[in-house]
């Protein structure tokens, strides 16, 4: 009887543990990798494609890059088909806060609402959790920029930057050295997901292919926009930080046979 | 039968309401307050059905609250009138619908005030000035002649006494005190009631 506490969803272990949401969590860590970074001027979200088939029809453009609204974006992390109807839930709560209210749900009211249901698939039995992390990147007139995670136990937080997937760990404490008190502009924030991509999804170089990337920001006469990056802007990121890579290993080569020369001198 | 009135301004909007309760053919009471305040920068003036009003008054109120306690920020005026309208629209749908005419009035530090008409049918409109009731019909041409863009609260309640005077004057039904109520960006403030004593000064 060693599978009496994880077969079903809602039963406690003795230990206080939920198995199958913990068993959700562990799918999601072998899912592609997301990336959000709040900067100060727009928020971006960067994801990993995995399903690079050249078979494959590529007029399908986003994969796991979804829009919510006017005003939110989200990218997931883990069991595509469930994420597909998460998705759903999301702009349908989105739609329905519009027609109540007659303007753009806000930012966190659609997390929570959604984490609502993900928690009641937690509770109630006979049912699998969802195997989805979600990140979200919206503005709203109340609090302006924010990024959000939510993960199938229908918990969720706030965040400067964070990721989820594959090699999250790493990945923010990558974020963690890279970030510091003062904010950054988006700009900045590109070159930096595209490092921090680069350090932790296990492929020894970048493609264009490989990558998804989205930004959120808000234009002068107070209208969110909502972009995509096309292939070659993408790589056009690569390019420059691989030729800085390129300069800093130049650099730290230099400096070595410099070291090496002076040494010889000595002795 | 009773009126009420809404004039907007460049930062407020003024509400003023008829204080009578009647009953068939009788008055049962002069001092009913039929503007009520939601919050500290919410109004909204009802007439109509007398049951009506207070119960879906208290409905939206009340929501408007619990959406305030929920998310720590509160609705913005356009969004509470709409919010408003969708369920008045909603309950017109159904056999027991509300006989409620509304004035939603508001003011948001980022949006600035708003006024919002809303009648029975549920038909909403931004506004600056708008009246229900019988003695609405009066005030339509004292509000042209005297309302414009940058008017001010003292200018503002002038035309309200102008509206009250001439109900009195020329409404065959006897409405002698109004209650004014203005909200702006230091929240919201009772001023004083028009008399048909003190519309004699």
């Amino acid at each position: 009887m060693a599978r009496r506490y994880d077969s079903r969803t809602t039963i406690f272990s003795p230990e206080g543990r939920l198995y199958q949401v913990e068993y959700a969590m562990e799918a999601i860590s072998h899912a592609g990798t997301c990336l959000g970074i709040l900067a100060k001027d727009g928020i971006l979200l960067a994801a990993e494609r995995r399903n690079i088939n050249k078979l494959l029809d590529n007029s399908i453009f986003a994969e796991k890059i979804y829009r919510l609204n006017e005003d939110m974006v989200c990218s997931v992390a883990g069991i595509t088909s469930d994420a597909n109807v998460l998705t759903n839930e999301l702009r349908l709560i989105a739609q329905r806060y519009q027609l109540q209210y007659d303007e753009p749900i806000p930012v966190e009211q659609l997390v929570s609402s959604l984490c609502d249901l993900k928690q009641a698939y937690t509770q109630y039995g006979g049912k699998r959790p969802f195997g989805v992390s979600i990140l979200y990147m919206g503005w709203d007139k109340h609090y302006g920029y924010q990024l959000y995670q939510s993960d199938p136990s229908g918990n969720y937080s706030g965040w400067k930057a964070t990721c989820i997937g594959n090699n999250a760990a790493a990945a923010i404490s990558v974020l963690k050295q890279e970030l510091n008190e003062t904010p950054i502009s988006l700009a900045e924030a590109e070159d930096m997901a595209i490092k921090v991509l680069s350090k932790t999804l296990d492929m020894t170089k970048l493609t264009s292919e490989k990558i998804e990337m989205s930004t959120l920001t808000r234009t002068e006469e107070g209208e969110t926009k909502i972009k995509i990056l096309s292939n070659p802007e993408v790589d056009k990121l690569i390019a420059n930080y691989e030729k800085i890579q390129a300069e800093e290993e130049a650099a730290k080569k230099e400096k070595l046979a410099q070291q090496q020369a002076q040494q010889q001198q000595k002795s | 039968m009773e009126t009420i009135i809404g004039i907007k301004g460049k930062d407020f909007v003024m509400l003023a309401a008829d204080s009578t309760h009647p009953h068939s053919i009788m008055v049962l009471k002069d001092d009913e307050n039929k503007i009520h305040k939601i919050s500290d920068s919410l109004l909204i003036a009802a007439t109509g059905d007398q049951g009506d009003t207070v119960q879906f008054v208290e409905y939206i109120s009340k929501n408007i609250l619990l959406y305030k306690m929920r998310n720590g920020y509160e609705l913005g005026p356009k969004a509470a009138a709409y919010f408003t309208r969708k369920n008045l629209a909603d309950y017109l749908r159904t056999r027991y619908a509300y006989q409620v005419w509304l004035l939603v009035a508001g003011y948001d530090k980022k949006e600035g005030p708003q006024l919002t008409f809303i009648d029975y049918l549920a038909n909403t409109l931004s506004v600056n000035h708008g009246a229900h009731g019988y003695g609405g019909m009066f005030c339509g041409s004292i509000f042209d002649q005297y309302h414009y863009e940058n008017i001010t609260q003292d200018e503002a309640y002038e035309v309200m006494r102008k509206c009250a005077r001439e109900i009195q004057k020329r409404l065959i039904i006897s409405q002698q005190k109004f209650h004014v109520t203005v909200v702006d960006a230091n929240g919201v403030r009772r001023l004083d009631d028009i008399t048909a004593e003190n519309l004699k000064n």
